[in-house]
């Protein structure tokens, strides 16, 4: 039951605009930088593109992705019209002016920061202000889905809550928590340098405020990925969920150890000691469990599904799967570049081996293949699957859409590893352009060269992808009947109130973000000596 | 199907299940307590002491004064090796360094976050203005590295690229029987 479908398709197709834009910039920083561009005779043109596209890639793509999926679960999987749909709107227009806001600073050269902020860098206030916006629009969100959830509980006290909006609302106060790290940074230390009421600022300190947001808000973008993986995918390819409440463990294993492990970004910083640096390492080989899980979990519900349709054999039942479903292909690509993208994760987070690899191009490549791979190609999935129930028209051409998928996944993977390999070489992070002719360089050329190719790959599947939905809005009309999610193999009838409720493993991520963040923070804060002057970018 | 079969494989799928949550808790398990054992026994870890400093006076007194950055060859047969980075080089902008020598760099930034990357070996650390990063390297083979800056510092990053000459040990003594610092800027 979609009620307000204008309300989900305006979140997406205000996502997809803004990440079609952004990916040209990505296009074309990877063409400038690159052997086949020129040098840029104005450097800064690329730190602007930069800021930009990072600004849009982590902030407000995937949040208005996350929001508009919210929202369709929340009428589909309760089977309730949205509660608060003005206020949902507000929240719309709050990002839409915070982009705004954002942008044009960034585009006129005084906030070419990046979108990871670096003070004591500080650029012009309304490019700060404007991220605020953005955030406080999507807090909206997790204020809205919370309060759909307690409408429908009441309605059906003691029921199970769908896996999916269980999944959405974890998803929900994850950011919501998340984004707090990065809000006390600009409240508290960057805005009022930024407005003039101060002139210096703790660059350590907003480090590791910065790194409470910074890790956390990768699995923010994941969720969506991971609803899709558990509640779209079986259905789609005439499966079962595996196991409902194993499902449900993945999710608040995300909850709570997605946060207190940010200050791996931290291991080669001088303001954080070895003991919360090691602690932090742990925690982070810990998230690696909801994914195992949900990696066995997943491929088993594909099973099921290749089995029902005759597939026989230990292995050979891989044939019998619906390859020309692009949910299958989607997932299938999800799976492979997450795979991956998560070694090479294991390798960012040890303690030990992060050193040969930190800050170089290998930790750009690494976050494109997981959040632009892995992630992005199930948002494409997602909305494929769920355009004829938002515009009532059927997507015909199949073909088009695999062909994408395909592209996409092509593309990141020529894009990605060769993006690595240079990071392994020593290739830094950030840089507007490269001196091939320097002999230490030069074997560097051909695999940046590569990358470009990749990024243009891209750019083509990001075309393609905005020309299928654009088709499917003028597509023949046709009832997708009501939007399902998959069922499980042994539909749950009772739930735990564990597995059912949000409230212990809230409080579970608060307490471990405060013992794991709180002593390092406050000794810095406490510090004396330690803020130093702000350095202004651009023309004052 | 029946209850009982329904009942039946449904411990079956938990049984599956939970075999395969015991291998992923071992291996992350296994994971932590690798990294704990290297960082204990072979003393490879991220920096552990915090220091701080006020970037505002680095080039007033104290250890990082202009005539105090390069390399020295302590007593005990050690290098130390000073430095500081600042919108866009490096000072030095060539450090110099015998092979084979513990050395350790003492590094801070004069104005905003910087990084130092050694090409070809994992030395890599940040600089933030107000704190001193400390790392312990060696070199086993001589030779030129290049030595970027690896964290955005504004718009002429793409510039702040530094240089690491590693000599051969004797030669370096030699250089340092004179006292003073050395590096190889302008060599």
């Amino acid at each position: 039951m979609l009620v307000n479908r204008k309300l989900i398709l305006a979140h997406f197709w205000l996502a997809f605009a803004v990440f079609g834009i952004a990916l040209t910039l990505g296009a074309w920083q990877m063409f400038i930088r690159s052997p086949i561009g020129t040098w840029l005779s104005n450097p800064e043109l690329y730190y602007r593109s930069l800021t930009a596209h990072g600004t849009v890639m982590g902030y407000v793509f995937p949040t208005l992705v996350a929001m508009g999926f919210g929202y369709a679960i929340s009428e589909a999987a309760l089977q309730q019209r949205l509660v608060g749909v003005r206020w949902a709107w507000a929240g719309f227009w709050l990002i839409v002016a915070g982009s705004v806001m954002a942008v044009i600073p960034i585009a006129l050269g005084r906030a070419s920061v990046l979108y990871t902020f670096y003070p004591p860098l500080i650029g012009n206030v309304f490019y700060y202000l404007g991220v605020v916006l953005v955030v406080v629009g999507s807090w909206i969100w997790v204020a809205l889905m919370s309060v759909n959830l307690r409408v429908w509980r009441k309605a059906h006290p003691g029921a199970p809550v769908p896996l999916a909006m269980f999944a959405n609302v974890a998803g929900s106060y994850l950011w919501a928590w998340t984004a707090v790290g990065a809000a006390l940074e600009l409240l508290l230390q960057i805005i009022p340098v930024a407005a003039g009421l101060k002139s210096t600022i703790d660059a350590g300190l907003a480090r590791v405020l910065f790194s409470w947001t910074l890790h956390a808000i990768v699995y923010f973008w994941l969720m969506p990925t991971y609803i899709a993986y558990y509640t779209i995918v079986p259905r789609a390819i005439g499966g079962r969920v595996y196991s409902d409440s194993m499902a449900r463990i993945s999710f608040i294993l995300f909850l709570v150890v997605a946060m207190p492990i940010g200050m791996h970004h931290t291991f080669a910083d001088p303001q954080v000691g070895a003991g919360f640096k090691f602690i932090h390492s742990a925690f982070t080989a810990l998230v690696a469990l909801p994914t195992l899980l949900t990696v066995f979990t997943i491929c088993a519900s594909v099973e099921i599904a290749a089995r029902l349709r005759g597939g026989r054999g230990l292995f050979g039942w891989i044939r019998a799967l619906p390859w020309d479903n692009p949910m299958m292909l989607a997932l299938a690509f999800s799976f492979v570049m997450l795979g991956f993208g998560g070694a090479g994760g294991l390798i960012n987070m040890s303690y030990q081996l992060d050193a040969s690899i930190h800050n170089t191009q290998w930790i750009t490549g690494h976050f494109h293949l997981i959040f632009g791979g892995a992630i992005v190609i199930m948002y494409f999935a997602i909305a494929y699957d769920l355009w004829p129930h938002l515009t009532g028209r059927e997507l015909i051409d199949l073909r088009l859409i695999r062909t994408q998928l395909w592209l996409w996944f092509v593309g990141m993977i020529v894009t990605t590893f060769p993006w690595h390999w240079v990071g392994i070489l020593g290739m830094p992070r950030r840089m507007a352009y490269f001196d091939f002719g320097d002999p230490a360089i030069a074997p560097q050329a051909l695999s940046v060269t590569f990358s470009a190719i990749g990024g243009f790959i891209l750019l083509a599947s990001g075309i393609l992808f905005i020309v299928i939905l654009a088709r499917g809005m003028r597509a023949p009309r046709a009832d997708a009947g009501p939007y399902q999610f998959a069922l499980a193999v042994h539909q749950p009838t009772t739930v735990p109130v564990a597995l059912n409720t949000h409230g212990l493993w809230v409080a579970l991520m608060i307490a471990l973000t405060l013992t794991n963040y709180g002593y390092p923070i406050l000794t810095l804060a406490l510090s004396e000596g330690t803020s130093v002057p702000a350095v202004y970018v651009g023309a004052q | 199907m029946s209850t009982e079969q329904a009942h039946g494989s449904a411990e079956v799928a938990a049984r599956v299940e939970r075999r395969w949550a015991t291998i992923a808790v071992i291996i992350i398990v296994m994971m932590a307590l690798l990294a704990a054992f290297a960082g204990i026994h072979r003393a490879t870890m991220p920096q552990p002491r915090v220091e701080t400093i006020d970037p505002a006076r680095l080039h007033l007194s104290g250890e990082f004064v202009e005539s105090n950055l390069g390399s020295v060859l302590e007593a005990n047969g050690n290098v130390t090796v000073r430095a500081i980075g600042q919108q866009y080089s490096f000072t030095p902008a060539c450090i110099l360094v015998p092979a084979d020598t513990p050395i350790t760099l003492r590094a801070t930034s004069a104005d905003v976050v910087h990084g130092i990357l050694i090409q070809g070996t994992n030395v890599n650390t940040m600089l933030v203005p107000g704190y001193i990063s400390e790392q312990p390297m060696r070199f086993a083979r001589t030779g030129d590295y290049l030595m970027p800056c690896q964290e955005f510092c504004s718009f002429g990053h793409e510039g702040m690229w530094g240089k690491v000459k590693v000599i051969d040990k004797a030669e370096f003594a030699g250089r340092a029987k004179g006292g003073g610092r050395l590096s190889c800027v302008g060599q």
